[in-house]
C-alpha cells in the first residue's frame, strides 16, 4: 500500500498524537492518536457532532488543539498549511456570479496550479456547463466543482469534509476514483464521511465512547 | 498568474459584475449628493460651504455599504478556508482584498466626485482639492473598514455593527479631508492634506495585520 512519493510533495506522513478538541466547553474527543502514511486513505466516521469537521479544521490549522500535537512528517506546520494541504470543505465555494471555469481558474491561480482547467472540468463532468454562472448549478453539480479542487491544487495531503454529500451514484464513483488515484500516486487522504467511500481504506471511529 | 493577482482579479470581477458592489456604491454616493441640495435649498454659497463635508461623509458611507461582505461572502460559501490555505500569508491576502475594494469603490467614488462638487457649486480649485483628498483618503476607508469586516465576518447582520466599529476610526479622514477643501475655500493654508496623507498611509499599512488577525480568530470559530 505504501509507495514512494514521486510526484507529490515532501509530506510522507501525518501523525496525530494525544489530540484533544474542546468546542464551547464540550469535549469532542481527547487522547486521539493515529498515523497516516503516503498512499493511505483514512475515513473518519462517527455520529453528527463527533468532531469530524473539527478534526479536519484542526489539521488544517484553523482551530488550535486543546492538547496534543499534529506532525506533517519532515515539514513544519506552517509550511504544510501553506503548501501541502488540499481542502474540500462542506461548503462548495461556488460563487453564484462566476462560471465554473472562472471559479476553478481563480483557484488554480491562487494555488499556482499548472493543471488545465478545461480538462479538470471535464473530469468531474462539468465540461458542458463550464461557462454557465454557478447559480444555475444543482447542489450535486456544485459538489462536483468542489471535488475538482483537491486534485487541481496538486497538493499531497487531502482533507475532505463529506466529499460524497449531494452526489448521485456516478458522482460518488467519480469521488472514489479521484481519491483512489491520489492515494495510488503516494498522496494521503483524510475524509470525514457518513457513508462508505467505496474503496479500500482504513477507518477511524470518532465519538465512539461518549 | 501569481496567487495575489488571481485574488485581486477575482474580487474586482465579482464587484463589477451585475449586482456587484461597485455600481451600488456609486449610485448611493450620487443619490445622497443629489438629496442634500433638495433638503438644504438652492443657496449656492451655503451648498459650496457644506459640500466637502457632505461629499466626504457620503463617500465614506458608500464605501462602507459593501465592506461588510469583504470577507463574509467568502466565509459563508467556504472560499475563505481555501484562500487561507493558499501560499500567501493572510496579511498579504487582506491587503489584496483591501486593494480590490479600493479599486472598485474608493477610486470610482473619487472619479465621480468632481461632477458632484460642480453640482454643489464648488470653485475649480476646491473641486481639485476635494478630488485629491478623496484619492488620498479613501484607501484608509477600505483599509480600516477591512478590520471591521474581519471582526464581524461571522456575525449575522454584521453589516449593521460594522459602521459602529469603523466610523469612529474614520473621523480623522473626514475631518482632514473636508478641512483641506475648507482651507482652499478660505484661501488659507493648512496642513490638513498632509495630515490626511499621514493618516491614510498609517491606516493602509497597519490595517492588513489587524484584519488578518481578526479573520484568523473567526476561522477558528
Amino acid at each position: 500500500m505504501k509507495r514512494a512519493m514521486t510526484e507529490m510533495g515532501p509530506i510522507d506522513s501525518l501523525a496525530v498524537t494525544d489530540l484533544a478538541c474542546i468546542r464551547g466547553q464540550r469535549v469532542l474527543f481527547r487522547g486521539l492518536s493515529f498515523r497516516v502514511g503516503a498512499g493511505q486513505v483514512l475515513s473518519l466516521e462517527g455520529p453528527n457532532g463527533a468532531g469530524k469537521t473539527s478534526l479536519l479544521r484542526m489539521i488544517a490549522g484553523f482551530i488550535a488543539p486543546a492538547a496534543g500535537t499534529i506532525a506533517f512528517g519532515a515539514v513544519t506546520e506552517a509550511e504544510a498549511r501553506g503548501r501541502h494541504i488540499g481542502w474540500l470543505g462542506h461548503n462548495d465555494a461556488a460563487k453564484s456570479q462566476l462560471s465554473p471555469r472562472e471559479v476553478l481558474g481563480f483557484f488554480a491561480g491562487l494555488y499556482r496550479s499548472g493543471v488545465d482547467i478545461a480538462s479538470a472540468l471535464a473530469e468531474v463532468g462539468l465540461g458542458p456547463l463550464a461557462d454557465l454562472p454557478c447559480q444555475y448549478l444543482s447542489a450535486g453539480q456544485k459538489r462536483r466543482l468542489a471535488l475538482a479542487r483537491p486534485k487541481l491544487s496538486g497538493r499531497p495531503l487531502w482533507l475532505l469534509d463529506e466529499p460524497l454529500a449531494a452526489l448521485d451514484a456516478a458522482g460518488k464513483q467519480l469521488a472514489a476514483g479521484l481519491v483512489a488515484a491520489h492515494a495510488k500516486q503516494g498522496g494521503i487522504v483524510l475524509a470525514a464521511t457518513h457513508e462508505p467511500l467505496g474503496l479500500a481504506c482504513d477507518r477511524l471511529m470518532l465519538g465512539a465512547s461518549p | 498568474m501569481t496567487p495575489l493577482a488571481s485574488l485581486l482579479l477575482r474580487d474586482i470581477r465579482l464587484a463589477t459584475r451585475a449586482g456587484g458592489s461597485a455600481a451600488l456604491a456609486l449610485a448611493f454616493f450620487a443619490a445622497v449628493a443629489t438629496l442634500v441640495p433638495l433638503g438644504v435649498g438652492a443657496d449656492l454659497a451655503l451648498l459650496a460651504r457644506v459640500a466637502a463635508g457632505v461629499l466626504w461623509v457620503a463617500a465614506v458611507l458608500a464605501a462602507l455599504l459593501s465592506l461588510d461582505r469583504l470577507f463574509q461572502a467568502d466565509f459563508d460559501d467556504g472560499s475563505l478556508d481555501l484562500i487561507a490555505l493558499a501560499p500567501p500569508s493572510l496579511e498579504a491576502i487582506a491587503a489584496t482584498k483591501i486593494a480590490a475594494h479600493w479599486l472598485t469603490t474608493g477610486l470610482p467614488l473619487t472619479l465621480l466626485s468632481p461632477l458632484l462638487g460642480l453640482m454643489f457649486g464648488l470653485p475649480p480649485q476646491a473641486i481639485a482639492m476635494l478630488t485629491l483628498s478623496l484619492l488620498i483618503g479613501t484607501p484608509a476607508v477600505s483599509a480600516l473598514g477591512a478590520i471591521g469586516a474581519g471582526l464581524t465576518l461571522a456575525i449575522r447582520r454584521g453589516g449593521l455593527i460594522l459602521p459602529l466599529l469603523v466610523l469612529p476610526l474614520l473621523a480623522p479622514a473626514v475631518i482632514f479631508g473636508a478641512g483641506a477643501v475648507g482651507a482652499v475655500l478660505d484661501r488659507t493654508s493648512s496642513g490638513a492634506l498632509l495630515l490626511l496623507a499621514a493618516f491614510s498611509v498609517a491606516a493602509t499599512l497597519l490595517s492588513p495585520f489587524a484584519a488578518a488577525a481578526a479573520v484568523r480568530l473567526n476561522l477558528a470559530g
